[in-house]
């Protein structure tokens, strides 16, 4: 297993590399963008471009720019915003990003607990009426995009029933734990079943797949040879060996989400994560910013990815055999 | 098990996969059930048990198990007779666990599902039920994956498992015929052992004439769903009645003849959606007679049953002319 790890950690930061490299090659062969000023930030001075010019070796060859990039990025830290001149991105990252755990941790909640129970109902009860009507559910869900949603929960919660029911709501934004619990939850409540809405679905219309598959297998038919219940063959054989499939997924879908990936539900309703951060940075074509934000990122599903096949040769025996 | 039918309703057609089987099964006793593939002989066991879960299958006939009615029971009142008193073995022992629990585990989980015990005293128990059907280092063992065990010793696992509750009866379908013959010898081997220690009935399922030779006391030769000759094994062996037994014994390759070609039952095996109303082995028959354009009555004298239109002086014309031709 120790060397297994290894392996997997290895491959990890090769693809941090490669990855740094091409969001490198992008900063710096996108059309019509000037490196330097995109560095040195919006009306720099002749003087600050050529310090900039300088410091990031923009008249060296190729790897030496990169390698003054990574250094600036990593260990001086010190890359400013193009747009807000001054202002740092690491400082800025490391402030959106519990906002973005806020958000996540409890889509994640939601997302679970809907998708397995529906996905088990579903299976259950597979060719009676609940099954095609929870998968119907399952694709409107995933077909259904986020921002969208986000839109019309926003529209509903602000528009005529914020007077009534839904007065509650608060219009955007965010609010810390430590400043007020209670706020932290209005103000998050709608943005999780949001951004759960999509996993949800998935995770259903997959666990449906696999436990059908499962309950298919010789295994059962012996557990049910050997006088156990339909109820524990359920739970403690098929649903234990589709638990599989779902973990790696759910493993893979949290580390994209930290990383950033539910930039579309943190700008429909004005929460300051990494991803409305990236969102910033993209459509100002902050350099800077989206590097950051990119490596950020990246980190992310590399380490997740990692971890899930940690995670996958822990819970399925037969792969820790091979390795 | 008396007129045990089982049909499938398919969108070709409804396939009669077992056609009336009767027979008994006496305590201690172990019977043979054997067949070509598709003869309906497993499916038969297993639609006995509640194990056949197709939407489309339609069961009848009675199956008593120690004076009590099993066909037709809920899932509920089956779980206590399955594993409990009625032990299953299956033909692949490779995919026959759950491949996420140690063995232990799988065994420990019958013996509590049918006994007040503990954790501990499960697992012990399941260590020496491992150690009885010969499993080396059966306590470290228990800790095992089922991946970690080759088909063989898997097979042995499974056997353990089956026998784990002391039941009354044993199924066992083709439980050696994914296994190497020196395997198959030692599986066999310990299936008879086990069966005089806990003295439990076995019902063995095969295609093998060999395997019946060798541990069955009673045999069932099926044939398209349909019995075509029940007796005790010497006299279906030494004295067989029905022309398919013929051809299953024939079959049978022998060590010491020196044959160019294998002996085969010319034909292929009846389809179930194309069973002819007569007998259902006619068309295969070397000795078809009008008759057999009837479907043919399973009958006989001393415990030895067969479903074929022959009389027994033809039969001893056959087994004349065949002697004159050098075939045993």
């Amino acid at each position: 297993m120790p060397r297994f790890i290894a392996k997997r950690l290895a491959s990890a930061i090769l693809v941090m590399f490669t990855i740094s490299v091409l969001v490198f090659l992008i900063f710096f062969a996108t059309p019509g963008v000037n490196p330097a000023s995109r560095i040195a930030g919006r009306s720099a001075t002749p003087a600050v471009l050529r310090q900039v010019s300088k410091e990031f070796g923009l008249n060296r060859p190729l790897p030496i720019r990169y390698a003054l990039m990574m250094y600036h990025l990593f260990i001086k830290q010190d890359l400013t915003s193009y747009v807000n001149i001054g202002d740092k991105i690491i400082p800025q990252i490391t402030a959106a990003a519990p906002i973005t755990l806020s958000l996540i941790s409890g889509a994640v909640v939601i997302w679970l607990l809907v998708g397995t129970s529906a996905g088990i109902i579903a299976a259950k009860n597979k060719g009676k009426f609940i099954d095609p009507l929870v998968m119907f559910f399952g694709i409107a869900a995933i077909s259904i995009p986020v921002y969208w949603l986000g839109e019309m929960v926003s529209l509903i919660t602000q528009g005529g029933l914020h007077s009534s029911i839904f007065a509650w709501v608060p219009n955007g934004g965010y609010v810390s734990i430590t400043q007020s619990p209670v706020e932290w939850f209005t103000h998050l409540i709608f943005p999780w079943f949001t951004l759960a809405s999509l996993y949800a679905g998935i995770y259903a219309r997959v666990l449906r797949g696999e436990l059908i598959n499962n309950m298919n297998e010789d295994y059962i038919r012996t557990a049910r040879a050997k006088g156990l219940s339909e109820r524990r063959i359920l739970y403690r054989h098929a649903l234990r060996c589709s638990m599989i499939t779902i973990v790696s997924l759910f493993g893979l879908d949290v580390g994209v989400l930290v990383g950033g990936a539910a930039l579309l539900t943190e700008v429909v309703f004005g929460l300051p994560g990494v991803g409305w951060l990236t969102y910033q940075g993209l459509t100002n074509l902050d350099l800077p910013l989206i590097m950051g934000c990119v490596m950020y990122g990246a980190f992310f599903v590399v380490l997740a990815s990692a971890a899930v096949d940690v995670l996958y040769a822990y819970i399925d025996p037969r792969i820790r055999v091979v390795n | 098990m008396r007129d045990l039918s089982v049909s499938f309703a398919t969108r070709r057609g409804v396939v009669q996969a077992v056609d009336g089987l009767s027979f008994d099964v006496q305590p201690k006793e172990v019977l043979g059930i054997v067949g070509e593939s598709g003869s309906g002989k497993s499916v038969a066991m297993y639609s006995m048990l509640g194990l056949v879960r197709d939407a489309n299958v339609r069961v009848s006939g009675s199956v008593l198990f120690e004076g009590r009615e099993i066909l037709g029971l809920t899932d509920t009142e089956m779980q206590s007779v399955r594993g409990g008193q009625v032990g299953m073995i299956f033909q692949d022992p490779m995919t026959a666990l759950t491949p996420v629990y140690t063995v232990g585990w799988q065994i420990a989980e019958q013996l509590r599902a049918h006994n007040e015990m503990t954790k501990k005293q499960a697992n012990e128990r399941a260590t020496e039920l491992l150690a009885e059907v010969g499993i080396p280092d059966p306590k470290s063992r228990a800790n095992h994956y089922p991946h970690e065990f080759s088909g063989g010793m898997r097979q042995r696992v499974v056997i353990a498992m089956a026998l784990s509750c002391n039941p009354k009866l044993l199924i066992a379908d083709e439980p050696t015929t994914a296994l190497d013959v020196t395997t198959q010898a030692q599986i066999l081997d310990l299936m008879g052992r086990l069966q005089a220690t806990y003295g439990s009935s076995i019902v063995i399922i095969t295609h093998d004439m060999g395997v019946i030779a060798e541990i069955a006391h009673r045999v069932v030769v099926m044939y398209a769903g349909r019995p075509a000759e029940i007796g005790p094994e010497l006299d279906v062996v030494r004295a067989a009645r029905h022309p398919y037994t013929w051809g299953l014994l024939g079959a049978v390759p022998r060590a010491d003849v020196k044959t160019r070609r294998l002996v085969t039952i010319p034909g292929n095996a009846v389809s179930p959606l194309a069973v002819p109303a007569g007998c259902a082995f006619a068309p295969r028959c070397e000795y078809r007679m009008d008759i057999c354009e009837q479907r043919p009555p399973l009958r006989g004298a001393n415990d030895h049953l067969d479903a074929c239109w022959l009389s027994d002086e033809q039969r001893l014309e056959i087994r004349s002319t065949a002697t004159v031709r050098g075939e045993s």
